[in-house]
């Protein structure tokens, strides 16, 4: 188990380290400094502004001091607005944007799940399409799609929810609604597709043949092992829903850590781009180890000091 | 109780005499094969054929590829500006309507067309590729290849997958070649996954033991019977990739990274279009995100179809 | 002897796309208090599907009981709801499947899915439940079961598998356990031991046991009565040392001449030609005639009539027919 959790830490601090490195060099790989657009700077000012940002030193020392003060979590300031950190922007930007991942991420599971669990028990029933039907349709729908379609319907023609913005409750619901439906449908096709298969296994039989209830037998024996394999794209979901965010809040304008990425990109203010990459990459590794290890827990047969590669 | 007397007896009246002479022999008959084979493809395709979701999918996709080559002749509008006529509604003079430059929004939508596809299309073949050059090696090698060479995908695989797509794009800078490139970085990753289990399941297959102990060559195993084993998985891959580099380039687009003017794509439309919706130009968001998702719809269902139809296990 | 359990004239389809397969065809068979009855035959001949329905663990759809009855304590199996037949199943049937390997949930300790069996059918607090467990697992030859109730199945060896499905079907003190092929999947050293402890448990506790296999070797150690199945009928039944050493049905001969035999002269092992008919289409007369070395006109013809032998054996085939006999004698 630890040498394990030790193996999986050293990988992730490689992984880590690669997209530190890959960023910088790609950021820095960039033809002529990001002042050059504006033309009104002097010739001076603009020496000014690369000393002060260290760009007038050699790549390597940038480097060093670049992975320096990532070590003590200081992403460095902005370019396009030096009043503030990209420490800042973190800090204001990434609980919203966390609330916001983390109702989606529930939604889409518990809605996603129970739809493909009904989908399963009524297998090639009316049920069963109509739920694989909304699921596909989820899927196909892109979720800036999905934003509009509810924007137009439930704030504009119906104005039953507030948009744009960030302050109550209510306005919560569309933006989450919109990020959680792609990966909703896909939970629910997986469970759906695991729960068929679980349910042809021998110990379902064996459950039968003890007299159990169905609803005893589904909970128990089915669900448990049928979630394993939804337990795995976890990661990749979360991934998806963050990336997801940067549509979202874009659209609904909510002041989140997407939206500086956004607006970052536009401006092409490469130290917030990679702060924010790197921070958004720390997360999902992070992410990633934590459905390893809870998919360890939740199948005892795998034993995760003798884990080898997938 | 009548019967069995009779039974005691042990004659049948009911059964004439005669019928008491040895059948000819004719052991073929037992072992007959009473439905008529067919290989595997033929099969697949015959249950594909059944499937009438993916069925519409192909047909959907078949159409849209003919569109996307034809349907720009169609309409009399090209893609030039027309600034007299911005924003008009669909009608008979211009069935998808205009955008806010005049600009036919039919026309734009088989154009985007083009683009979606080719996307879609290069982004799988370079997938296709690359991931089965490097699973089956992995794979076929095993050993500390393989493992080297898995510990590289795993950490690639840690990379969330748009943002090193968003970064490319930042610094390759927008463009359709850019986005094919920063999309085959890291998309042929599960086509190798998926070519490598299915090569490493496959290789000690009794057949392919077979074939190695007659002293077939390595490459001839792998194109003889490692290939059309493996073929199955990976044209559902393929049908999952198209959709999804479809996707990953109106994402782009959306994010101002994906094709510039004077090209045009979906995605691109749809952010267009995003910002006039609350205008009323409803049209201009429509058709494009319509074009998105049916053609995503299309791939997963025939992704599904596929899918079913070619597993071994599923054959009746 | 008393009846414990009785088939009458079972009939079973499953629809498929290919049509209706009619995987059983009019089964009847008694089973009695105490005894060990084998059914044997080959894979498809319908002894698993008997076996399911009278579980009532037959997928409907696409599966159906389509005739006959299953008396068990004076009611009709076949005509029970779906609650009713769960009270029946784990506490006065139970079943033991073939593969150790799988019929135990592999997410579930060991106690917990014995455990389960008895709450659903006793009013006994979880801590007799357990003490319950433990003296099942005792009695199945599980050493220190004590220390193994919180382990998954994965950590016991393939026997013990065994022995813990066997404790299970058990725990509730059934009067009827089915168990379908518990030894093939087993090595043949495991297979002696589990054997061995079915006769034992037989003796403790008084249940009655049908056996399916299509291995004659295991029916030799441990069946009183034996059932030949075949293409969904059963074609020859008797005592085991009827079926043994008076077999009269081709097919019977066919099975016992394709097993090893350490007790005759002559070791050569025949095996029988050909496959079993498709039950797509089962033939109007005997399903065996294709295969049947001693086929006549008849046996395509008509179904052979039952022949009773004694009290116990009897077979359905034309060679019992007195006309046959002559026509054998002139050959």
């Amino acid at each position: 188990m630890n040498t394990y959790i030790i193996k999986r830490l050293t990988a992730m601090v490689v992984t880590l380290w690669l997209i530190v490195t890959l960023t910088f060099f790609l950021m820095h790989s960039l033809p002529g400094s990001p002042f050059n657009q504006e033309r009104t700077t002097s010739e001076a000012v603009q020496k000014n502004l690369e000393a002060f940002y260290h760009l007038d030193e050699p790549l390597l020392v940038q480097y060093g001091s670049y992975l320096k003060s990532l070590l003590t979590l200081d992403f460095g300031p902005s370019i396009k607005n030096s009043s503030q950190d990209v420490n800042d922007m973190l800090g204001r930007g990434f609980p919203i944007s966390f609330e916001l991942g983390l109702w989606t991420l529930l939604v889409a599971i518990t809605s996603g799940i129970i739809l493909g669990v009904v989908a399963s028990l009524r297998h090639n029933g009316i049920i069963d399409y109509l739920a694989m039907t909304i699921a596909v349709v989820g899927i196909s729908v892109p979720n800036f799609v999905m934003a509009t379609l509810l924007i137009q319907q439930l704030a504009v023609k119906w104005p039953i929810f507030p948009v744009a913005t960030w302050s109550s409750s209510m306005h919560m619901v569309l933006p989450i609604l919109a990020l959680a439906t792609g990966p909703m449908a896909i939970i629910a096709r997986l469970t759906r597709t695991s729960m068929l298969e679980v349910l042809t296994q021998d110990y379902i039989r064996t459950a039968k043949a003890k007299g159990l209830s169905p609803f005893k037998i589904v909970v128990k024996h089915a669900l448990r092992n049928a979630l394993l394999p939804v337990v795995t794209v976890l990661g990749t979901l979360a991934a998806s829903i963050l990336t997801g965010t940067f549509v979202i809040e874009k659209i609904f304008a909510i002041p989140g850590m997407g939206k500086y990425f956004v607006d970052s990109i536009s401006n092409r203010d490469y130290p917030v781009i990679m702060g924010t990459t790197v921070f958004y990459s720390t997360i999902l590794i992070v992410m990633l180890f934590l459905v390893d290890l809870m998919y360890g827990i939740l199948d005892p047969r795998i034993k995760l000091h003798k884990k080898e590669g997938k | 109780m009548e019967l069995r007397k009779q039974h005691e007896s042990n004659i049948s009246p009911e059964v004439p005499d005669e019928w008491f002479v040895p059948k000819p022999k004719d052991r073929n008959e037992a072992e007959a094969v009473v439905r008529p084979s067919l290989s595997y493809w033929q099969d697949s395709w015959r249950r594909l054929l059944k499937n009438k979701l993916a069925m519409g999918g192909l047909v959907f996709l078949v159409l849209l590829v003919f569109m996307a080559i034809i349907g720009p002749l169609l309409s009399p509008h090209t893609l030039d500006q027309e600034l007299t006529r911005q924003n008009l509604p669909p009608s008979s003079e211009y069935w998808f309507g205009t955008d806010e430059l005049g600009r036919d929004v039919f026309t734009r939508t088989w154009h985007g067309a083009r683009v979606s596809l080719f996307v879609g299309a290069a982004a799988a073949l370079i997938d296709f590729i690359i991931g089965v050059i490097y699973g089956g090696i992995a794979g076929y090698k095993g050993g500390r290849t393989d493992n080297l060479m898995m510990r590289i995908v795993e950490i690639l695989y840690g990379l969330p997958y748009l943002l090193v797509v968003i970064l490319l794009m930042v610094v390759l800078g927008p463009g359709l070649s850019t986005i094919i490139v920063a999309l085959s970085v890291t998309g042929w990753i599960g086509m190798a996954r998926i070519v490598r289990g299915q090569v490493l399941q496959i290789k000690n297959y009794e057949f392919v033991l077979a074939s190695k102990t007659f002293g077939t060559k390595t490459g001839r195993i792998l194109r003889k019977n490692l290939l059309p084993n493996t073929m199955g998985p990976i044209i559902v891959q393929l049908t999952l990739t198209v959709p999804t580099a479809i996707f990953a380039e109106a994402f782009l687009s959306f994010l101002g990274l994906g094709i510039q003017p004077p090209h045009t794509s979906w995605g691109m439309m749809a952010n267009d279009g995003l910002s006039t919706i609350l205008s009323g130009y409803w049209w201009r968001l429509f058709f494009p995100a319509f074009f998105i998702s049916a053609t995503m719809f299309a791939f997963n269902v025939l992704g599904d179809g596929l899918q079913d139809a070619l597993d071994p296990k599923l054959r009746r | 002897m008393k009846k414990v359990l009785e088939v009458k004239d079972l009939y079973v389809s499953f629809t498929t796309y290919g049509g209706e397969v009619k995987a059983v065809r009019g089964v009847s068979f008694a089973l009695n208090k105490g005894e060990t009855l084998a059914i044997v035959g080959e894979s498809g001949c319908g002894k698993s599907v008997t076996s399911q329905s009278i579980m009532g663990l037959i997928p409907t759809p696409p599966g159906k009981i389509t005739g006959g009855e299953i008396l068990f304590k004076g009611r009709d199996l076949t005509k029970l709801k779906e609650p009713e037949l769960r009270k029946i199943r784990g506490a006065d049937i139970s079943m033991i499947f073939q593969d150790p390997m799988t019929a135990l949930n592999p997410t579930m300790t060991v106690d917990e899915q014995i455990i389960e069996g008895i709450i659903q059918h006793e009013k006994l607090s979880r801590l007799e439940a357990k003490q319950k467990t433990i003296d099942i697992l005792h009695l199945v030859g599980i050493p220190g079961p004590e220390s193994r109730l919180k382990q998954y199945p994965h950590q016991f060896s393939g026997g013990m598998r065994q022995r813990i499905v066997i404790a299970m079907a058990l725990v509730c003190e059934p009067e009827v356990l089915i168990a379908d092929e518990p030894t093939t999947a087993l090595d043949v050293t495991i297979q002696a031991q589990i054997l061995e402890l079915f006769k034992a448990i037989q003796e403790k506790t008084g249940v009655s046991i049908i056996l399916i296999t299509h291995d004659l070797g295991v029916v030799a150690q441990v069946a009183d009565r034996i059932a030949v199945m075949y293409a969904g009928k059963i074609v020859e039944a008797g005592n085991r040392r009827d079926i043994f050493y008076k077999p009269q049905h081709p097919y019977t001969k066919g099975l016992l001449n394709s097993v090893p035999r350490l007790d005759r002269e002559e070791a050569e092992l025949i095996s029988i030609a050909g496959s079993p008919p498709d039950l797509f289409s089962p033939p109007i007369g005997c399903p065996f005639a294709a295969r049947c070395d001693y086929a006549m006109e008849v046996c395509d013809r008509v179904y052979p009539f039952k022949t009773i032998m004694n009290r116990e054996h009897h077979v359905d085939c034309w060679l019992q027919d007195e006309r046959a006999k002559r026509l054998l004698a002139v050959k």
